[in-house]
């Protein structure tokens, strides 16, 4: 396929989902089925289109294939913004991934969704986020990145709060939004700072800037952390992890789409595109920010009961590894992962949402509104009523715990090997691989905790047990095609080998080099990779079968008494049962400061700054008018002025005590004037 | 006696007793008497500068305008103090005072 | 057609002549003659647009004719690209604000005729060439607005009235000082295009009590515009003046007037004391910075609707001055940076247009809600968007306008504005960017109070939004998006005009440089 053909088709890739947004925003009520049929059919062109080009893709199997097509978006004589498209196999990869996810959704949706009072809107956020998320994968300068990356947060604003009328939605839409602005914040100045030293914004001619040494050292490491800044918000790591479990409140098919593919894996998808770009003292950063949220989240998960919760925790968990792979170098194993997690979380959380929706149509016939449809403490024993989402969300189960012959094995085995190597190189870092190996045991131990809970053991609730049945045909279909995607052969063709990772995956997504000068080439880190590649499998495979074995023991065998433990490690159960009371700690300690903050200040501004300050000039003018006013008629006007009529006046009155009237005394003055006349002239 | 200072002394004592009638007599009549003596000391004064000051007839001259300026100003004069009379049954000039305010 | 400047000048009188002929009972009368004189007016507007010649920056469409030739005065007009922007939108906004009046009941004859006063009076300070007429359309478009606010406003209409005349008064005293001082070194003329030749060099060297002539001009001029903008710290009328006025009028106030502050310091301050940008674009930027955390802080704070949106007027204007200040990067001693300064200048000038429309919608919004409800606190709703849901699209759309979000045209002109700043003021722009979040967190805030939660009782009877309303802000609505996907079109026009104001102030100041 030649290059301007695949310009096309991924034109059509990115606004088929956008008409499908405005033709239902405007007219999606009048439209028959409320207009779903408008959204899938678009999302299902796109899916056609990206698999034609991952078809072609295949076919031509050109790991350096690289097109680009920019039009002037701003042009002022020197600063001008070309935005644009860059298609390289890892777009194409990913748009695959956003458009087959998406798909899936909008099928779930039909039943999962059916008889919303906005389900024509619900259609019309679902083709917006697509549409955003693909934007961000086509992008091939930092402002298209920026503008997609804000239309992301916009739509999962839109479809978290799409349940409004529940404050704890409204509440986290908002959260999720305003978390990933303060991570924005930072994109934005890595953004500026790079523009500032290399006058564009063209990933390309970034990476050249970068490796001719037009910005290097300090400013490089921290636009590199800025940038990445954007990755933690949108990709939930430490410590902006806290609105991804709130999201949850969003409807299920949508916590999919987010955790598989399209929010959160934006992060993920941005530093492994800008990996070029970051210095060894950002990766650094990049690597324990990842590893240390890959332990962190998997140690929440451990204890909620809420089964959206775990998921949600274990996503945070799985992201940071992906970030952990950045960082240690190994940016295609943490693609990779990004990949194949998207499938299986897609799936468990389909898998989540027909248990959901199984226990909500239960509970519904009971007439009970009081029992939560999502803590597992009220499931168990769903296995024989729901065996195909039991099967599907096994196959995932094992897939995300690093069990050999499935998918999550590869992706997580590359990523550990990475960091392993790393470790080897750089022995002060031994806690990188520390955190991921003991997230890796932790992940496989609370999501066996997740299948047994719900599947396994005797049910809790009986008289609800007894009311659940299988969900229908199109909420079945994607939890089985994504389980299928699970299974490792669909990432090591044309070979067969289930314990190594080489195949059409890793010939077509090869490592570039770091453009910074004086890092380690891909080779090196591919080389590293390979070393200690068998040590990492055999460690992996035991850290994952010890963790299951510990959660069988835990919740199958009751060898262990879960109860018992979480009673002796009370402190930390608790700790973790809170979430480490990081929402507490945000809230007393960040928001409430803050808005007490903003109350002052705008106290300040209204009722001292302007009532005391610049009324203050009103009220010193009145009084200084007062006071020349007193001035003025009591000094001027009435001493002066008519001091000096009123001093004639008594002159007048005094002189004119000889006016007597008699001519003789006149005639006396007069005599008197002449004598004086005369003797004034005598001298 | 032939000079002129012997004249302007008698001009000067009959001015001044002129003055003193004009400025001290309460009677109408003897003020105007008063003005009469005045009126002749300066005709006295005119003659005597015309005779000593080599200045043709003007002196005299003046002296006749004077004379007869006189006589119209007594007519009017006691015109005025027969009406005064008439009005306030007197001829003291203290009591005609309508010329205060 | 001829003299085109003088007819966009004089149509809204012509209409107001008109008004004074009709009936004071004839209200629909009255409306309708206003609606047409600034549809004529708008017209006008659009042909001009379309006929002005962007490759070029200098002034164009000039008219000139004697006025008080002893005093050296004229009227003269011409427009570039600085002021074509500022006189569209004024068309527009004016128009707009006729239908957006169209339920006052109260004096209607008074209010109409007084509004297109203020429109002559507006954009006769756009096109306006001459200092001294400048300077006297500048006080014509004030009274109008005393007795808008002051007869047709809120509760406590006749303080916020005469506060804000007193105020803006006060900023044209300093104005008028400066204006003299300008014209005696300029040698007694007050043509503009001569005071832009004469006086970066006339005052060169000049001292007044020990301060260089000519940044006590500057900074008297400056004060006077600022009190518009409005700059921190003369800010506080601007929520007073919002509360207060009627919905059309802060309308007009937040659209329009703001504006003119931003365009006299660049039509006078930029043009005629170059050098002295040098010197004060430190201050500029740092005010700009505090009028982004500042205006935001306060907007978080406010209880009332109308008052939030006034402050938010304030933080945006924020992001405009760091835009101005950028201009000194395209100066030999910070590296020429041309792309930066102009990013910058454009960005301003971008955003004096997008924060425009944007607020003008969002003052409709908030006098749509306010018609119905007959109270503006945001706690006092709830749950509204199940009740009002166009009314809801719009105004999320309108709040993520205001909040920066990229595909709406607020963003592109804050973005341009931060980068150009960024390389000479990297610390300011680095604190400024948390206005980024504090902008989501006000407005989401307040939008998550307005219309989500349970639907409050006393407003299942409200209806959504008429035809009449929709009308005044689907324009404004689709410049947003339009502007915000593609700003070509937009920037293309002013972009001449702004390198001219640039090479004045990088070559001109520098040459002149007193510094």
């Amino acid at each position: 396929m030649t290059g301007d053909m695949l310009i096309n088709y991924a034109l059509g890739i990115l606004f088929f989902p956008l008409i499908s947004f405005i033709i239902l925003i405007f007219v999606g009520k009048r439209l028959p089925r409320q207009g779903d049929v408008v959204g899938i059919g678009t999302i299902i062109l796109t899916l056609i289109l990206s698999l034609a080009m991952f078809g072609s893709m295949l076919l031509s199997h050109d790991p350096g294939f690289r097109h680009e097509a920019s039009f002037t978006w701003i042009d002022l004589g020197d600063f001008e913004i070309r935005l644009g498209f860059l298609i390289d196999n890892i777009t194409i990869i990913m748009l695959l991934v956003v458009s087959l996810i998406s798909t899936m959704t909008h099928i779930f949706s039909t039943k999962y969704m059916e008889g919303d009072i906005r389900y024509s809107r619900y259609y019309a956020y679902l083709g917006l986020f697509t549409f955003s998320m693909n934007g961000i994968v086509l992008a091939n300068n930092l402002v298209s990145l920026y503008i997609f990356w804000e239309l992301v947060g916009v739509s999962s604003y839109l479809l978290i709060g799409h349940w409004f009328e529940k404050d704890s939605a409204a509440d986290a839409s908002k959260k999720a939004f305003l978390t990933n602005r303060v991570g924005d914040i930072g994109f934005f100045i890595g953004l500026m700072l790079v523009f500032t030293a290399l006058g564009t914004f063209n990933y390309a001619e970034v990476f050249e800037g970068v490796a001719k040494g037009a910005i290097s050292g300090t400013l490089l490491t921290f636009a590199g952390i800025g940038l990445f800044m954007g990755a933690v918000g949108k990709s939930s790591q430490f410590p902006l992890h806290i609105w991804l479990p709130d999201a949850m409140e969003g409807p299920t098919p949508v916590s999919a789409l987010m955790h598989a593919a399209t929010m959160v894996a934006a992060g993920v998808y941005l530093s492994v595109r800008l990996f070029p770009l970051f210095t060894p003292e950002a990766l650094l950063f990049i690597a324990y920010t990842g590893g240390f949220t890959a332990i962190f989240a998997a140690t929440i998960a451990i204890t909620q009961n809420d089964i959206k919760k775990v998921l949600a925790y274990s996503t945070i968990s799985q992201l940071g590894y992906m970030i952990l792979a950045v960082g240690t170098g190994a940016y295609v194993a943490g693609f990779f992962h990004l990949v194949t997690h998207a499938m299986f979380k897609a799936c468990l959380f389909y898998g989540s949402g027909s248990v959901i929706h199984a226990m909500h149509h239960a509970l519904h016939n009971l007439k009970d509104h009081d029992t939560d449809p999502q803590d597992m403490r009220n499931m168990g024993g769903f296995k024989s009523k729901m065996p195909i989402t039991y099967w599907t969300m096994l196959v995932a189960t094992l897939a995300i715990s690093g069990v050999p012959l499935f998918s999550g094995f590869l992706s997580k085995d590359a990523i550990l090997a990475g960091t392993l190597s790393f470790a080897s190189h750089h022995p002060q870092h031994f806690l990188l691989p520390v955190f991921g190996f003991s997230a890796a045991l932790i992940t496989a131990f609370y999501m066996f905790r997740l299948i047994f809970m719900t599947f396994h053991n005797q049910p809790k609730l009986p008289n609800v047990y007894s009311d659940i049945h299988e969900s229908p045909k199109p909420m079945v279909f994607p939890l089985i095609l994504l389980s299928s995607l699970s299974v490792f052969i669909f990432y090591t063709l044309p070979y067969f080998n289930p314990l190594s990772d080489h195949g059409w995956f890793m010939e077509l997504i090869k490592a570039k080099d770091s453009m910074v000068p004086g890092s380690p080439s891909a080779h090196d880190i591919a080389e590293g990779m390979h070393h200690s590649h068998t040590l990492t499998m055999i460690l992996s495979i035991l850290v994952a079968s010890l963790g299951i074995l510990l959660s069988w023991a835990v919740y199958i065998k009751n060898s262990v008494s879960a109860d018992n433990w979480s009673k002796r490690l009370d402190l930390y159960y608790n700790l973790s049962l809170n979430k480490y009371y990081f929402d507490e700690n945000y809230n007393k300690y960040l928001y409430q400061p803050f808005l007490r903050l903003a109350n002052r200040v705008s106290y300040i501004d209204w009722d001292l700054y302007d009532k005391y300050f610049i009324n203050g000039f009103g009220h010193i003018t009145k009084w200084l008018s007062s006071v020349t006013g007193r001035i003025d008629y009591d000094g001027l006007d009435q001493t002066i002025v008519d001091g000096l009529g009123r001093s004639m006046g008594k002159a007048g009155s005094s002189l004119k005590e000889i006016q007597t009237g008699r001519l003789q005394n006149y005639m006396l003055f007069a005599l008197f004037g002449v004598i004086i006349i005369i003797i004034f002239q005598s001298f | 006696m032939d000079n002129l200072q012997t004249y302007l002394y008698i001009s000067a004592i009959l001015f001044s007793l002129g003055l003193y009638g004009v400025i001290t007599r309460r009677n109408g009549i003897a003020v105007l008497m008063g003005v009469e003596l005045i009126l002749n000391s300066a005709n006295i004064n005119f003659v005597a500068f015309a005779r000593f000051g080599g200045m043709n007839f003007s002196g005299q001259v003046f002296a006749l305008f004077v004379i007869i300026m006189a006589a119209a100003e007594a007519a009017v004069a006691l015109a005025i103090i027969i009406n005064v009379f008439n009005n306030l049954d007197t001829v003291n000039i203290d009591d005609a005072r309508e010329l205060k305010l | 057609m001829d003299n085109i400047l003088s007819w966009i000048i004089w149509i809204p009188v012509l209409g107001m002549v008109a008004i004074a002929f009709i009936p004071r009972e004839k209200q629909d009368l009255i409306k309708q003659v206003a609606a047409v004189t600034t549809g004529i007016q708008l017209l006008v507007a659009i042909v001009l647009w379309s006929t002005f010649d962007a490759t070029n920056g200098t002034f164009q469409f000039m008219e000139r004719a004697e006025w008080i030739p002893s005093l050296g005065i004229s009227y003269i007009l011409g427009i570039d690209g600085l002021s074509l922007p500022m006189v569209a939108l004024n068309a527009l906004i004016i128009f707009i604000g006729v239908f957006v009046s169209w339920n006052i009941d109260r004096a209607v004859k008074g209010y109409f005729a007084l509004f297109l006063l203020l429109d002559t009076g507006i954009m006769g300070v756009f096109l306006s060439l001459d200092f001294f007429l400048f300077y006297v359309f500048w006080e014509v478009m004030l009274l109008p607005m005393y007795f808008l606010i002051g007869m047709w406003g809120g509760p406590q209409r006749e303080y916020a009235a005469i506060k804000f005349f007193l105020y803006t008064l006060f900023g044209s005293v300093l104005m008028l000082i400066a204006l003299l001082a300008l014209y005696f070194a300029c040698g007694e003329t007050f043509d503009m295009q001569l005071m832009i030749e004469r006086a970066p060099f006339a005052l060169d060297g000049v001292v007044w009590w020990g301060m260089s002539a000519i940044k006590v001009i500057w900074v008297l001029l400056f004060i006077g515009f600022a009190i518009k903008v409005p700059v921190f710290p003369f800010h506080t009328w601007l929520p007073l003046a919002h509360v207060e006025a009627p919905t059309a009028i802060s309308v007009v106030l937040a659209g329009i007037l703001l504006k003119l502050g931003v365009y006299g310091m660049l039509r006078i301050n930029y043009t005629m004391l170059p050098d002295a940008v040098w010197w004060f674009s430190g201050a500029l930027a740092f005010l700009g910075m505090i009028n982004v955390i500042w205006g935001a802080m306060c907007a978080l704070a406010q209880k009332d609707l109308k008052k939030m949106v006034a402050y938010s007027s304030i933080n945006h204007m924020g992001y405009l001055l760091l835009g101005m200040a950028a201009v000194i990067a395209g100066g030999s001693a910070n590296g020429s940076n041309l792309m930066a300064a102009q990013a910058g200048m454009n960005g301003a000038v971008f955003q004096m247009f997008n924060h425009g429309t944007i607020s003008a919608m969002l003052f409709i919004l908030v006098g749509v809600i306010y018609d119905q409800a007959h109270h503006r606190d945001i706690e006092g709703f709830g749950g509204l968007a199940s009740q009002m849901p166009i009314y809801t699209a719009i105004v999320a759309l309108a709040f993520f306008a205001g909040l920066g979000l990229p595909g709406l045209s607020g963003f592109v002109s804050e973005a341009m504005c931060l980068i150009g700043a960024f390389p000479v003021f990297r610390t300011i722009v680095i604190i400024s960017t948390i206005g980024i979040l504090l902008n989501a967190a006000y407005f989401l805030w307040a939008f998550q109070r307005m219309f989500f939660g349970k639907l409050n009782e006393k407003y299942t009877k409200l209806v959504d939004i008429n035809n009449r309303e929709l009308f005044t802000v689907i324009p404004l609505l689709v410049i947003t998006i339009f502007l915000g996907i593609y700003p070509r079109p937009f920037l293309d026009m002013i972009k001449e005009t702004m390198s001219i104001l640039i090479d004045q102030v990088v070559v001109v100041g520098g040459i002149a440089g007193i510094f």
